[in-house]
């Protein structure tokens, strides 16, 4: 898994602030919170020197770098669809208290963070998660009613 | 718009809120169920088979052959049906009859005893939606849903509101468990996880009922006696509690009495009530025990004679074929040559089998005759009893080419 050690080791390492961070340390975790991207470094972006570092950290910390932009992971092959999950996320409680929120299918689908297809946990409008955004809070509903770890998160 | 919905019969808690989204005659994609439900509902749904000594033949020739081995046969068993509906497990029950035949489920070596308790009042008991709507207490012991049944928490025993319960688990549900390791479902109880060694199960009952007694517990594997007097607080707490029993705690009693006289002190010393709820694995077993009960008084193990009815331990499955009483058997949806220990299945090989199965199984090989059915739920409709006695309707998903269990059994009568 992507940790914050591994995007520092691509950054310049000049600690040169130019990103509005104290340090590249600093802006290597605001990469894997999804906070701030790469382009939000000047010299990785500009400097024909880090081509290759900055098309890998897009790689890595990128949309489309395997976990959802708050972060979100889901290891398809430990889930089992029991639903607990599904049923404890506040945010699909709020939006459908007596679909998913009462144990049941999902009555009210267009908000819910996590749902079950095919018998397996399915995350989408993650940005309603209560971990991202301007009042996130450190939410643990997904992830301490899981018997068998398969949702994580990449901060 | 209201959703179709269907149920899984994939075990014994039949979730009744799965949306299915059909392509061209098969299952694609299901909704909300879960990993073990899919793999059920998506298991192919074959064509109708007919064996007789391992050839294939036709319907009509495969009945008649079952037939003429069942009239042979001066005692024969009829054995299984944990997974058929209630409408063949009382056609199975009337073949039983007609043939003067064994007749048992796989419940005489697990949950049946209990079963039998709760038909005759001895707990009381409630339904799973009471669960949802009211429960505090939801205590595991022996019993671990999140592998055996995986949605039993989430839609029932712990994490859904419920009418009463409107503010969610962390503030207003409290999961328990007892058992001999660490369970998945342990593991969700947390703090609330109380380890006993195997077989530790009737003396960790006895130093409970002591802590709930205002008592010191006091247990020969020396059980912190604190933390099993913060148990007993915990549970006098309780304005609705429930217990899940499962096999771990039958297997490991010789009997119910100490969990009568547990439920019954809870009862005494808890602020509210508590309630008792068997761990059904198969989706209706409880159907087959509640059925044969209101017929004859018995769950399980007897023997039709002439229109009166024997029970006793010699009529269960096991003892039958070990004192060689029976001399064949009609199998529906169980493979007791795999699941029987050798000793004993051994001696299904010495007389005829007939097996009705969806699945080619290791009975339904070294049968006389099989039958392949259609999986009940999927292919075939009918009505089930969900763990907490709660009878369920179900229509098939899909448009059957194999006959369901109850439309063999009804052949099977007719050709008698
Ligand atoms: S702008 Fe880039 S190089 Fe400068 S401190 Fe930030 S991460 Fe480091
Ligand atoms: S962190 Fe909280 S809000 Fe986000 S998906 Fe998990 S349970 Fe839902
Ligand atoms: S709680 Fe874990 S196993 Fe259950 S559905 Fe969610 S991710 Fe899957
Ligand atoms: S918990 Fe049981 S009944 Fe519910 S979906 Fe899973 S297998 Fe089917």
């Amino acid at each position: 898994m992507t940790n914050a050690m591994e995007l520092y080791q691509l950054l310049p390492k000049t600690n040169c602030k130019e990103c509005g961070k104290t340090s590249c340390m600093a802006f290597a975790v605001a990469l894997l919170s999804r906070e701030l991207t790469a382009d939000d470094c000047p010299p990785l972006k500009n400097e024909p020197k880090f081509k290759e570092k900055y098309e890998k950290i897009n790689e890595l910390a990128g949309p489309a770098g395997g976990a959802t932009e708050t972060g979100l992971i889901v290891h398809e092959e430990l889930c089992f669809g029991c639903g607990n999950c599904v049923v404890a996320c506040p945010v699909n409680v709020a939006n459908d208290p007596y679909g998913v929120g009462s144990g049941n299918a999902p009555k009210k689908n267009e908000k819910l963070i996590l749902t079950i297809e095919d018998g397996i946990v399915k995350a989408q409008n993650v940005d309603e998660c209560r971990r991202f955004g301007k009042n996130k809070i450190l939410c643990t509903g997904c992830i301490v009613t899981c018997p068998v770890e398969a949702i994580e998160f990449v901060v | 718009m209201e959703k179709e919905y269907y149920v899984c019969t994939g075990c014994g808690l039949l979730c009744d809120d799965i949306e299915l989204e059909m392509e061209k005659d098969l299952i694609g994609k299901v909704h909300t169920a879960c990993r073990v439900g899919v793999a059920h509902m998506k298991e192919s749904p074959g064509e109708a088979e007919y064996l007789v000594d391992g050839k294939k033949v036709d319907e009509k020739t495969a009945i008649e052959e079952a037939a003429s081995v069942l009239k042979a046969a001066r005692n024969p068993l009829i054995f299984g049906l944990g997974t058929s509906t209630n409408e063949a497990q009382k056609k199975a029950i009337e073949l039983a009859e007609k043939l003067n035949a064994t007749l048992d489920d796989t419940s005489s070596f697990c949950l049946g005893p209990l079963i039998e308790a709760i038909l005759q009042e001895k707990f009381k008991t409630c339904t799973l939606d009471d669960v949802r709507n009211k429960a505090d207490i939801s205590f595991f012991w022996g019993s671990d849903p999140a592998d055996s049944h995986p949605r039993h928490l989430s839609k029932f025993s712990y994490f859904p509101r419920g009418q009463e319960k409107q503010r969610g688990w962390e503030e207003e549900r409290t999961a328990i468990a007892v058992d001999i390791r660490k369970s998945h479902t342990a593991k969700i109880c947390g703090n609330e996880f109380y380890q006993v060694p195997p077989g530790g199960d009737a003396e960790f009952i006895e130093a409970l009922i002591a802590g709930l007694s205002g008592k010191l517990p006091k247990t020969s594997f020396k059980f912190p006696p604190k933390k099993l007097l913060e148990l007993a607080n915990i549970l006098k707490g309780a304005r609705f509690g429930v217990i899940f029993v499962g096999l771990g705690l039958i297997y490991s009693l010789e009997n119910l009495e100490p969990l009568i006289k547990l439920m019954d002190t809870l009862n005494e010393k808890a602020k509210g009530d508590f309630y008792l709820i068997p761990m059904v694995g198969h989706y209706n077993m409880r159907g087959f025990n509640e059925t044969l009960f209101e017929k004859t008084g018995f769950v399980n193990s007897v023997k039709f004679e002439e229109g009166s009815v024997k029970h006793g331990p010699g009529y269960s499955v096991v003892e039958s074929l070990k004192a060689k009483t029976v001399d064949a058997a009609l199998i529906i949806g169980s493979d007791p040559l795999a699941s029987l220990p050798h000793s004993i299945a051994k001696q299904l090989l010495e007389i005829p089998l007939i097996t009705i199965d969806p699945c080619e199984t290791l009975s339904s090989r070294k049968a006389k005759v099989s039958i392949r059915s259609g999986v009940s739920g999927v292919e075939a409709g009918g009505s089930a009893t969900r763990m907490d006695g709660v009878q369920v309707p179900f229509r098939p998903a899909i448009d059957a080419k194999r006959p369901s269990d109850e439309e063999i059994l009804s052949k099977l009568m007719e050709a008698l």
